[in-house]
């Protein structure tokens, strides 16, 4: 590779030019995190590229007309049940003049209405009308070559699996299957095997850049060394049997770990030697972080990166999706959706409830993601040559492993990423 | 007693249940609640929507002080100071010797640079009970306005 002057200030018009040191990603230059045109260049090349975007589940639209607001990246957008039983994302802008056509979260409506001029649209986003078309007694009106069939709301193309709503911009993007790859839908199919509820949200609004998120999701070393409730309490230790696993192309991630597979002894004198901190708490009631074997393999930890903005995860009994919508370079924010069986006992539904208390903003092991990330981005600000450092699991060729002392996976997301953004190093690995 | 001397004896916990907060005395802050109260924190979007999600669910006290020993031993948070304000307390009866308690509350964190912002706004909707002489919260669900919560969530509301 030839050495390039790093140069933060790129050009729109231009490809940016990175210097990423070295072919395999394990350094990656501090400046992505804020320059506000490789932001702009994401949005259209990822967001808006040939990726699969997470943005609900089916259970969240029961009946025809059930529709939601959500964010693709930053681009707003309608998901809604249409007459056919199929689900259909739209582009939440009005072909007029621009303005939200849906300002509400969630509602049921058999057609969507601007209010600004009243443009009205069909639940797959056909316009269907407009007031004054044809002017009033003769005069104004639009001009005769208007044409409805050219101005309704921007259509995403959608697919779903196992009930797991995902859409996409380009026409030409992999079908979904390909795209997901088998190890993740194994996982998607497994989590998503029965009828669900969904037992409630929770929001998160992080100030750091979003990359952060998606590199923090398949670093899977932090977890037992940044969240201590999880190590102190066995929930999910460095030491049990579990390991990643990607897609071929190394763009998502399934981090896994089995409970009960390790002694509390070994892990003790395993952290001590590595100097981390062994508080040995011991909680009042640990009813909590009680463990319900529910499926066959025994899996307690499992945790899914889905290129680009979905998380699906199964924490002990704590299952949930989180969606990750953009908002400028410094700021994200996260939306969990929890849910349960529909066939849960009453009892299980309440346990679920209180293992809710483990993730989203306030989790007991998840809330420190939240403080992670901003200290990051608070440090790397106008940092215009200085890289993060990422070889824990060894350099060169990326690949799946059988333990969970690596960050893999963070340099499978910076070569997928920098293939879809045009800026892969001579040699990329992939 | 009476409403109004009930009044008063709810405000004064609130106003204790504040300071205990921000002066960051949160193990005595432990002592305003029953042994048997729950301590729920609810995006308000949940609760308009029927849906039962809580942010921070304890169904005991021993959840309750199991959470300050975590915040205390394990977890790591944003350095910040906490200031409440809680005004428009309202009081009725619930039954024998338990009254519910309405409130609102703003809160706003600090930063150690001394950089504040309003971190949540919300209400309580609480029950007290006499015990002894002392009135104390037997149920403090907090409901935030603010559901898209800033950055994380560790000090109580």
């Amino acid at each position: 590779m030839t050495e390039r002057d790093p140069e933060p200030l790129s050009n729109a018009l231009n490809t940016p030019v990175v210097n990423w040191q070295r072919q395999d990603y394990s350094r990656v230059p501090f400046w992505l995190y804020h320059d506000p045109q490789i932001y702009k260049r994401e949005q259209e090349r990822i967001f808006k590229g040939p990726t699969w975007n997470y943005v609900g589940l089916e259970a969240e639209f029961p009946n025809v007309g059930d529709y939601r607001t959500s964010l693709v990246g930053e681009t707003p957008v309608i998901v809604n049940r249409d007459r056919d039983g199929k689900m259909r994302v739209m582009v939440n802008r009005c072909g007029h003049r621009g303005a939200l056509v849906r300002r509400e979260v969630r509602g049921n409506a058999k057609e969507h209405i601007c209010i600004y001029h009243r443009w009205c649209y069909d639940l797959d986003g056909t316009l269907l009308g407009l007031p004054f078309k044809n002017g009033l007694k003769g005069k104004g009106g639009m001009g005769a070559d208007f044409d409805m069939a050219e101005h309704g709301l921007q259509r995403l193309h959608v697919a779903t699996r196992a009930g797991v709503i995902f859409a996409s911009f380009r026409a030409d993007a992999e079908p979904l299957e390909d795209y997901i790859g088998p190890t993740i839908i194994r996982h998607i199919d497994r989590i998503f095997g029965k009828p669900i509820r969904v037992l409630g949200y929770q929001r998160q609004r992080i100030y750091g850049n979003w990359k952060l998120y998606l590199e923090n999701q398949r670093d899977t070393y932090h977890g037992s060394l940044l969240h201590d409730f999880q190590s102190t309490f066995g929930i999910s230790r460095a030491t049990q049997t579990g390991g990643v696993r990607m897609d071929a192309r190394h763009r998502h991630n399934l981090t896994w770990a089995m409970t009960g597979t390790d002694d509390d002894s070994e892990f003790s004198h395993i952290y001590k030697d590595n100097k981390v901190h062994d508080s040995r708490l011991r909680l009042l009631d640990p009813t909590m972080v009680k463990f319900r074997r529910e499926y066959d393999d025994g899996i307690s930890l499992a945790i899914c990166g889905i290129f680009p903005n979905a998380t699906i995860h199964q924490i002990s009994n704590s299952l949930a999706t989180r969606q990750l919508r953009t908002s400028g370079p410094g700021e994200f924010e996260l939306l969990w959706t929890l849910f349960g069986y529909q066939a849960d006992s009453e009892e299980m539904t309440n346990h679920r409830l209180l293992q809710a208390n483990m993730v989203g903003p306030a989790g007991l092991i998840s809330m420190e993601d939240g403080e992670a990330i901003e200290i990051t981005q608070r440090a790397v600000v106008g940092e215009p040559d200085a890289c993060s450092v990422i070889e824990m699991g060894g350099r060169g060729p990326i690949k799946d492993l059988d333990h969970r002392i690596n960050d893999m996976p963070v340099r499978g997301f910076w070569s997928y990423y920098a293939e879809l953004m045009g800026l892969e190093p001579e040699g990329a690995e992939r | 007693m009476s409403l109004a001397s009930v009044r008063a004896a709810a405000i004064d916990l609130m106003d204790e249940y504040a300071e205990r907060i921000d002066e960051d005395r949160l193990e005595e802050w432990l002592d305003l609640f029953t042994e048997d109260c729950s301590y729920r924190i609810v995006p308000r979007d949940n609760v308009e929507q029927n849906l039962p999600v809580s942010i921070m669910l304890c169904t005991n006290k021993n959840m309750l002080r199991d959470r300050i020993v975590s915040l205390r031993n394990a977890n790591a948070y944003n350095f910040h100071y906490d200031r409440h304000f809680i005004s428009n307390v309202r009081v009725s009866p619930a039954g024998e010797s338990v009254w519910q308690v309405r409130a609102n509350y703003a809160s706003y964190q600090t930063t150690l640079d001394g950089q504040s912002r309003l971190f949540s706004i919300g209400r309580y909707r609480d029950k007290v009970r006499m015990e002894g002489n002392q009135l104390l919260f037997s149920e403090k669900l907090v409901i935030v306005d603010t559901f898209s919560v800033p950055t994380l969530l560790a000090t109580p509301l």
